[in-house]
Formats: C-alpha cells, sequence, structure tokens
C-alpha cells in the first residue's frame, strides 16, 4: 500500500498538460461527426430509402445488390439506403428491428417472413396493411391464390413476397447411393430402409446440423406423416386436442426413429457444415431448404462448393411430401409512420414486378413468388422447383415463420430442445400440446 | 473554511455521475422491475399488474421446492416439476459455467503470475501472450473455439479430439459442450482462455505490491521461500482475490456473446443472458425477459454485496 | 531475482542454486507450456484466415494451407461485402474520445471519494459501483428510447455517451483504489497551502496519476473497442457503426466464409493488441501501484 506514486516521478510536471490536452481532442473529435464533415447522416436533406434486412452475404447480398441497381437508375432522387445486420437467420437483425420499430423509428420497409412471423408487428400496430398494393398492381391476378391466403391475418395482407424457398427437400450424394446400392426413396418405408442401408455401409445415413435443422427436419416429417391439410389444422385457433392426437404421436415416432440415423456431433455444425458432409461423400442424405443447392452449386469464390447439379449431388422431395410444398417466403413490409412512405409503396411495388422478381431469385436461389416466372433464367435445380409450385399443395413452414408466430415458436424451440436431449417422445407431445394451448389463438 | 465548504466542492464535482448513474442504471433497472411485475408478455405493450413472468420461474408449491434444487444441480428435470424447463437447464448451465470460469481463471491466473513473480526473461513476451486472448472479440473466439471444441467422431475428428489422438491421449477425448452433465463446463474453457491473462496480470501486482522489507524481513527470521509465500504474501492477495472474484462473477452471469457464438441459441448451450435475449427480442415476451433480468440482478446483489462492505470497512482499517 | 535467495543463507548457496536452476527450467517448461496451449486458438484463426474459402471449414481446423492466399484478407480489410476498412473510422472516433473522457470522469470521481470525502462518500461509492452489474440486454429499449426522448445527436455521440455513463462504475472503481494509496500528508500539505479541491487534484493529484491513466485506459478501450451490444442498438446509420458490427456480419446471412471471418477478426482486434504491447509495461506498473488491489 505504501508504493504508490513511486513510479510517476519523472512524468509529473508534464502530465496534466497532457492530460488536458487529450481531453480537449477528445472533445474535439466527438464534436466532428455532428459537425457534418463527412458523414451523411440523417442531416443530409437527400430523400433516401432504407431498407432493413439480414442479407448481409452471398446469393442473398448479390441479389439485393442488382435490384439495388436498378432502383437507384429509376429513382435517382431517393437512392436506396442498404441496412443489414447478421447473425443467424436474423438474431440481431430481429432484435435490433424491435428496438427502432419500439422507438417509433422505423426503417421505409424491412424484410420478415411471410406469414405469422409478421404477427406481432401487426399486433402491436407497426405495418401498415398493403392491400391497396395488391389492388393498384394486379397482384392478386399474379401471386397464386393459395398463397394469399395463407398470408392473410384477419383477411388483410401485410407484405409483398419476392421469393419462395422449399423446406422439403432431400439432398443426397449420387456416388454414395451408387456404391452402396441405395435408392432414392419416396416413401417413408424406404426411407428408413435407405438410412438402415447406408448406416451398414458406415456412411452418415442423414446428416443434421444445430437446433434449429432439427426442427426444419421435424416439419418436414409432420407433414409426409399429417399431409398438408393435417399440417394447417395445427396451427388454427383452438387446436391443441390435435396436438394430442394419435396421428401426430406417429409423427413424432418417425422423427425420433430419424433421429437414430443423424450424426452424434449435429449440435456444433451449421446447416452449411451439414451439407458439405453430403457433398463430401461422408454422409449420404440431409433434409434442407433449396438454400442448399445454392451453396453446392454456387462460385468458389463466394465460398461455395461450385458442383455440378445432378452429378455431384441430387434431390428429391422428402420422403412421404411428394406433391407438398413447404414453403416460406421472403417478403417487405410497409412499416407505419415509415418516413418516406411514398418511396416505400414504390419499393414494394417494385418488388412484386416480373422485372424484380426474376433479377433477384436466380442469384439468389429461390423462384419468384409471381406464377409467371420466365423458367430460362434459372438454374436446373430451380427449374424443377417452378414445377412442383405450379403443381403441389401448400404447406406453410414452421421453422421459417409462416405457421406460427415467433413466441410459440420460441416454445417449440424449448420442447424440441429438451427432447434432443430425453428422446422421450411422451414428453414432446405433453410440450407440444401445451405450447399449443398457450399460442394458439 | 466552514465544513460544508470544505467537502461541498467534491460532492458537485461528483454529482454529475450521481445524476447518470441515478437516472441510466437505477431509473432502467426501475423500469425492468416495473415490466417483470406487468402484463406486457405479447407484442403489443400493456401495463397491467401480473406476476405470472415470475410464477413460471418457481416451484409451483412448497413440495416442488426440494425438487428444483435438484434439478437445477443436476441438470435432470423430473417429470413433475411445473417449472419452465429451459429456465432448469439455464440455471443447471450457469452454475456449472460460473464455477468452472471462475476457478479456472482464478487458478490459471494465480498460477501464472506466480511463475512469473520473481521475474523471468522474457516476462514482456509472456505477459503480451497471456493478455493477448482478452483483445480477440468473443464473436470471433467463439467460432474458433466451436471448431476446436468438436465432438466429430472417428475419421472426422477435428479440433482438440484430433489432437489429443494424435497425441497419444485419446482418453482426454469427449463431447465438450453437447454433453448434457458437464457440457457448460466445456463452455467455460474458452472465457477462462480469454480472461486468465487478466487475472494474472492482477496476481501479479498483488504479488509484487508486498514490500520487499516484509519477506526480508521473514527471510531474516529463517523461513524457507514457501513459508514465506504462505505467510508473507498470500495474505496480502485476499483483496486481490476478492477483486478477480467479483469481476469475473458479473462477467459470468452477463456473458452472452460468447455463449452466442459458440452455440448459437440452442438449448444445450443455453444459459439465463441467452433466454433473456430470446424472450424478450423473439418470443416478445417482455415481462418474463425482465423478471430473469430481475432475478439475475438479485443474484449478482447477493455475491456483490458482502464485497462491497468488506472493501469498505477495509478501507477505514487503512 | 535469484540474488534474493542466495543472500540469505550463503552457507548453502551451491545446492540451493542448483535447485533454483532446476526450478528455473521447470518454471521455463511451465510458462512456455501455457503460452503454447494460449496460442492454440491463435494459430488456427491465422491460418484458417490464409485459407481459400472451400478450405476453411472446421474438418481442416489444424491443416495448413494448401493454398496459400490473401483474399480473405483483402475481403475483410476492403472488400465489398465484409471490409471493415470504413468501419475502423468509426471505432476511433467512438474508442478515443470514450475511453479519454471516461477515464477522465473516474479519476476526478475516485479522487473525491477517497480523497476529498463528504459525508455519505462510501455509500456514493456502492451507489456507483452497483451500476457495473445491470444486465445491460434486458434495457436496450428503453435506453435507446431515452435518446430518442431527449433529441441526443444520432449515432457515434449516443454510443461515445452510453460507453462513458455505463464506464463510470469501473473506472471510479480503479482511481479509488489507487487514490488511497497516495500518502495523507501530500494532502494535507496542499490543505495547509490554503489550496482548493481543484488545485489539490492538479497540483498534488494529477501528477502522480499515470499508472492509474493507462490502466483505465486500457480497460475501457478493450472493453469499449470489442463491444457489440451498444454498438448495433444504440446506432441506427450501418454507415457509423463500429468495427464490431460489421465483424459480426462477417457471419454472412447465406454460407460463413470463414476465412474471411476470421481475417476480420485478427484484422479488428489488432488496434487492442497494439494498445496492450505498447502499454503493456506500464499496464504492469500502473497495477503495482496498488490500482486493482481492491
Amino acid at each position: 500500500m505504501i508504493e504508490g506514486p513511486r513510479h510517476a516521478g519523472r512524468r509529473s510536471s508534464r502530465l496534466p498538460f497532457l492530460v488536458v490536452g487529450a481531453l480537449v481532442a477528445a472533445v474535439a473529435a466527438l464534436a466532428l461527426p455532428a459537425s457534418g464533415l463527412g458523414v451523411e447522416g440523417k442531416s443530409s436533406q437527400a430523400c433516401q430509402l432504407s431498407v432493413f434486412s439480414w442479407w448481409t452475404g452471398g446469393g442473398e447480398a448479390a441479389g439485393l445488390d442488382r435490384l439495388i441497381k436498378i432502383w437507384n437508375r429509376t429513382h435517382s432522387d431517393c437512392k436506396f439506403k442498404n441496412e443489414t445486420v447478421a447473425g443467424g437467420a436474423g438474431t440481431n437483425a430481429k432484435a435490433v428491428l424491435a428496438k427502432r420499430l419500439a422507438a417509433g423509428n422505423p426503417p421505409d420497409s424491412f424484410q420478415g417472413h411471410a406469414g405469422a412471423e409478421l404477427r406481432d408487428y401487426i399486433k402491436a400496430g407497426q405495418v401498415e396493411p398493403v392491400d391497396f398494393i395488391y389492388r393498384q398492381y394486379g397482384f392478386a391476378k399474379v401471386f397464386p391464390k393459395s398463397l394469399i391466403n395463407q398470408i392473410r391475418y384477419q383477411g388483410r395482407l401485410y407484405s409483398v413476397p419476392v421469393n419462395i424457398h422449399r423446406a422439403n427437400v432431400l439432398w443426397y450424394n449420387p456416388k454414395v447411393l451408387r456404391e452402396h446400392r441405395i435408392a432414392v426413396p419416396k416413401t417413408w418405408a424406404q426411407f428408413v430402409a435407405a438410412l438402415k442401408k447406408a448406416q451398414d455401409a458406415g456412411v452418415i445415413p442423414l446428416s443434421m446440423g444445430e437446433q434449429w435443422t432439427a426442427k426444419h427436419l421435424l416439419e418436414t416429417v409432420m407433414i409426409g406423416a399429417l399431409g398438408p391439410k393435417g399440417w394447417a389444422a395445427l396451427w388454427t385457433p383452438g387446436s391443441s386436442a390435435r396436438w394430442s392426437s394419435k396421428a401426430v404421436t406417429n409423427a413424432l415416432n418417425r422423427y425420433a426413429t430419424l433421429l437414430e440415423y443423424t450424426n452424434s456431433d449435429a449440435a456444433s455444425l451449421t446447416w452449411q457444415d451439414a451439407g458439405k458432409l453430403v457433398a463430401d461423400g461422408e454422409a449420404a442424405f440431409n433434409v434442407m431448404g433449396d438454400w442448399q443447392d445454392g451453396y453446392f452449386s454456387g462460385t468458389k469464390k463466394g465460398g461455395n462448393l461450385a458442383l455440378k447439379p445432378g452429378t455431384d449431388y441430387g434431390w428429391a422431395p422428402v420422403p412421404g411430401t411428394a406433391g407438398v410444398y413447404d414453403w416460406l417466403s421472403d417478403s417487405f413490409t410497409l412499416p407505419k409512420s415509415a418516413t418516406h412512405r411514398q418511396q416505400a409503396v414504390q419499393w414494394l411495388s417494385f418488388l412484386g414486378s416480373k422485372q424484380a422478381q426474376d433479377t433477384f431469385n436466380p442469384v439468389k436461389g429461390s423462384i419468384p413468388a409471381r406464377k409467371d416466372a420466365n423458367a430460362k433464367l434459372y438454374g436446373p435445380y430451380l427449374k424443377w422447383a417452378l414445377k412442383q409450385w405450379k403443381t403441389n399443395a401448400l404447406a406453410g413452414s414452421l421453422a421459417h415463420g409462416v405457421v406460427a408466430p415467433n413466441a410459440w415458436n420460441a416454445d417449440i424451440d424449448t420442447a424440441l430442445g429438451l427432447f434432443l436431449q430425453t428422446k422421450s417422445v411422451s414428453r414432446l407431445q405433453t410440450a407440444l400440446v401445451a405450447a399449443a394451448k398457450k399460442n394458439a389463438k | 473554511m466552514t465544513k460544508i465548504r470544505r467537502w461541498g466542492p467534491g460532492l458537485l464535482l461528483v454529482s454529475p455521475s450521481i445524476f447518470l448513474v441515478a437516472v441510466f442504471v437505477y431509473g432502467l433497472i426501475g423500469w425492468n422491475v416495473k415490466v417483470s411485475f406487468s402484463d406486457w408478455r405479447q407484442a403489443q405493450e400493456t401495463s397491467g399488474f401480473d406476476t405470472s413472468a415470475y410464477a413460471e420461474l418457481f416451484p409451483a408449491d412448497t413440495g416442488e421446492v426440494g425438487e428444483f434444487a435438484g434439478a437445477v444441480v443436476t441438470g435432470d428435470q423430473p417429470e413433475s416439476l411445473s417449472t419452465d424447463p429451459a429456465w432448469i437447464i439455464d440455471l443447471h448451465h450457469a452454475l456449472l459455467f460460473t464455477l468452472v470460469f471462475v476457478l479456472g481463471a482464478l487458478l490459471m491466473g494465480a498460477v501464472l503470475a506466480f511463475l512469473l513473480d520473481k521475474g523471468v526473461k522474457g516476462e514482456g513476451f509472456f505477459r503480451a501472450v497471456y493478455l493477448f486472448p482478452m483483445a480477440v472479440s468473443f464473436i470471433a473466439a467463439g467460432v474458433v473455439w466451436r471448431w476446436l471444441m468438436n465432438p466429430a467422431p472417428g475419421n472426422r475428428s477435428t479440433g482438440f479430439n484430433l489432437l489429443f489422438d494424435k497425441l497419444g491421449l485419446d482418453f482426454l477425448r469427449n463431447e465438450w459442450y453437447l454433453g448434457t452433465d458437464w457440457g457448460a463446463a466445456a463452455l467455460a474453457i474458452p472465457a477462462v482462455w480469454a480472461l486468465s491473462g487478466y487475472i494474472m496480470a492482477l496476481y501479479l501486482a498483488g504479488f509484487r505490491g508486498v514490500p520487499e522489507e516484509l519477506r526480508e524481513a521473514a527471510r531474516m527470521d529463517g523461513a524457507s521461500e514457501w513459508r514465506v509465500y504462505r505467510h508473507v504474501v498470500f495474505p496480502h492477495l485476499r483483496p486481490v482475490t476478492l477483486s478477480a472474484l467479483i469481476i469475473l462473477g458479473h462477467i459470468s452471469i452477463k456473458v452472452f456473446d460468447l455463449i452466442v457464438a459458440i452455440g448459437g441459441k440452442q438449448l444445450i448451450t443455453q444459459t439465463p443472458a441467452v433466454y433473456m435475449w430470446i424472450l424478450i427480442y423473439d418470443a416478445r415476451d417482455y415481462a418474463k425477459g425482465a423478471a430473469i433480468a430481475t432475478l439475475l440482478l438479485v443474484g449478482i446483489s447477493v455475491l456483490v454485496v458482502p464485497y462491497l462492505l468488506y472493501t469498505v470497512r477495509s478501507e477505514r482499517r487503512v | 531475482m535469484s540474488t534474493a535467495s542466495a543472500t540469505v543463507e550463503p552457507r548453502v548457496r551451491r545446492p540451493r542454486r542448483r535447485r533454483a536452476t532446476g526450478a528455473q527450467v521447470l518454471k521455463y517448461a511451465a510458462l512456455l507450456f501455457a503460452a503454447l496451449v494460449v496460442l492454440l486458438p491463435v494459430y488456427v484463426l491465422l491460418v484458417a484466415s490464409f485459407k481459400t474459402g472451400a478450405e476453411a471449414e472446421p474438418s481442416r481446423a489444424w491443416a495448413l494451407p494448401d493454398v496459400w492466399s490473401l483474399d480473405a484478407w483483402r475481403q475483410a480489410w476492403n472488400g465489398e461485402q465484409y471490409g471493415l476498412l470504413p468501419f475502423l473510422e468509426n471505432s476511433f472516433k467512438l474508442v478515443i474520445p470514450a475511453t479519454l473522457i471516461s477515464t477522465f470522469l473516474g479519476s476526478l470521481n475516485g479522487f473525491v471519494l477517497s480523497r476529498w470525502r463528504f459525508p455519505g462518500a462510501d455509500l456514493v461509492f456502492l451507489f456507483l459501483l452497483f451500476g457495473m452489474f445491470i444486465p445491460y440486454q434486458a434495457v436496450m429499449i428503453p435506453l435507446t428510447q431515452i435518446f430518442i426522448d431527449v433529441d441526443f445527436p444520432e449515432g457515434i455521440p449516443r454510443l461515445v455517451f452510453a460507453h462513458i455513463v455505463y464506464g463510470i462504475p469501473i473506472t471510479t472503481l480503479i482511481f479509488r483504489s489507487y487514490y488511497a494509496t497516495i500518502p495523507e500528508d501530500l494532502i494535507e500539505a496542499a490543505r495547509m497551502d490554503r489550496a482548493g479541491m481543484l488545485r489539490t487534484y492538479w497540483s498534488v493529484v494529477l501528477p502522480v496519476s499515470a499508472p492509474a491513466f493507462v490502466v483505465t485506459a486500457i480497460w475501457q478501450f478493450t472493453s469499449i473497442w470489442n463491444d457489440f451490444l451498444f454498438a448495433v442498438f444504440i446506432v441506427d446509420d450501418p454507415e457509423q457503426w463500429p468495427v464490431t458490427v460489421a465483424l459480426n456480419n462477417t457471419t454472412g446471412s447465406f454460407v460463413t466464409p470463414y476465412n474471411v471471418q476470421m481475417a476480420a477478426a485478427l484484422i479488428a482486434s489488432l488496434p487492442t493488441l497494439v494498445v496492450y504491447i505498447l502499454l503493456g509495461r506500464y499496464f504492469m506498473r500502473g497495477l503495482m501501484a496498488g490500482a486493482l488491489k481492491g
């Protein structure tokens, strides 16, 4: 305790002036941004369309860039302001967005999954209905009726879908299947048989990643077991009775069986790591949405694998879900009190146009929500998806915000997380019933 | 000079800080507590009085208290327990993480400081190396540690498991943070890596703050080097240990970036801080998120208040 | 420092020195081993940053790159999608004022609460210190609301202000325990000369504060530079985001380019590392002078 100031002697007389000098510099530096030197903040008068999304990388960012270029050409008086925050399917972005909306400082438009995920914003009165845009630009004719019906909330529409992704896709490695004489399964029974064959052959039968991919897998299994109508019925008000049905028990048992064929380190892998196992021949099958195709076939420069569709990898509907399109959609909204509301409306109408959707989607790796896509612009997988989209029955995705709002999803996450540890189907079902009771309103 | 003219300026000088802390800390804590006792459990803000958020976090009746405590310690949730299962698991993880992190960082820091105390060649190099992990953002460190703690079996082994295999130490292979019982302890390893350099610095200062005269005196009295440490140096380290404990403890309860960087928001690595985030920003259950924040604060206070009282009292003694 | 032990018992110098040398070897071995273990993750970071996209993945964590590439570094530095460069300026604009001001504020507070006390000074200290423990995630929404309500200048100024306020507890703590070691006579002497509070601070306390300033500044620099939560919540305009938000965005929304992410992490950690290395000596001196002994 006695050593205190022992070391400072030499600098003693200069120090006070150094400190004050530094302090003055600090305050000056602080004043600079406020004076507007070199930083174009809100102080500038120019109109800027601020659009918020979590598209920070890959085909999404590239697709968005293309749209921005077109927008800036046609709207040079109100340039696009790209506001993106990354972090696992919008974790951080959603939090930041929630904060901005709560503070009454919304972006002019923001990205969200079409469907129940937007319900929180709708109920909190933070987004406007956009039926008038649909009417004005005739979107009701170009978007599939079933799609529009599934994104209505209490009779009104709150977003414009830019694309459609498919969740129930089974990805496989053709070389692995050929080598071990495994046929691409179509039914549930064939699936289990194929998985068993793969396991006996010493490859990972079904590769899986962290918990949300387990939820993704669960929804495809349930859709396969219950069918699109049975699936839709689970999400209607008062549906907890359906959750306790034998049909659901059967579906959950199927799911438990599938999990036995997955890799033990799933929780430490991202969806792309799990996909790479199939691409590398370490695993036979993987269930993931069609962004997997973007990863498999995309350019190496973008961090993708640059594989040949059909040769190096193949796809099929998840066994049991042929004829069903487990869909999800990125869409944009019209926040209340948007600063540049007029431009935001123009942005939304632009997004619903053929030009925008056929520009964005081939690069992004999804198909347009519109019925009139120019199939020539799309790669082999997407051509297949387009064909399916024309004829399949629609089932909304759970893991990607179509059928259940955020709170319900969070409860399901807890139930599923517990299941992954305990493997108890009865507890899982009880928890899911409770979640439905709490959330199905 | 009258008394108030003596100390008045001091009070004045500190008053801006008092004001700022009153608003930005206590004001917000107050807001938080108020929300926790409300019915704001969905996106639209409501402000009726409601304790349902707390009810979900506590055992339903006195009979369950024992089961609750047991479940928190073991992480094995009995079917009969009515409390939110995620909360129990989070508490289990937080307890294990805190224990391993605090003890691990303390031990490693203390040992490193002990080794450096008498001065070694290249001390500057060693200090810089041990301090460097603190400079790396948790966001990035998390990804690296996720790779290192990868539990893939067989020929897909990577990270530390692969290293153990290559060194012939394959008995050390384990599931790391994916293990249900000890997973949270594995999560503490990156945290120990990041903070033990700073703890080392604390202890090193503590060691060197002991006046050499005291050590000499003890040696003159015939004490061996070890006894010098034990009876002269170590007692001086009590305040350092206490500071370190508080700093480590408060980081441990609030840690979020690191957990999410390694395990995302999965239940298998979830802690109360992560759950709080999920509740507030995903599920929009503001009351429950606020309740967890309040409970965390209460928990921290239990740790902190004794330290603060000790500090203040020991100042008086000096 | 083996002279210390050598002077005590010259009779047994030889056996003791031999034992001391053996102990020295063990000591070095332990220190080197610890350094190796600490640097293992850094090795993985480095090695991944020099790989191409396809090579940088978990299963090849230890392997040296087959193809050495600077592409990740280029992308992380000023690449269109992930470049950190534009944000580095924001970080410096944030960290330098925030660190300097919060350190100075802590110094004033620490001085008053330890050497120019008033009735209830200890209570005030406890009051300020408890501020260290508030869980930030829970209060981000009302915090940003306060900024909006008082129309505080947007962007970096708000962030600086937040860090100053939430830095008060730790900076006050450090300075207070440091100043407690100043001999009372020095303060008394100033009082004898009819010096007021500020004069005493300027002429007696400030000149001997260098170590504490350095200790506090280093702690604040690290915390503020690496902070993500405040930055992403308080600053709306992406052009004003500090480097940590950009670093987080390298996670990508689609595929994570691990090599770019790790190169970005290393770039982002460099300023803090430089601060540690250059000021590490002063850091030790600052601590030795009792700054954080509590």
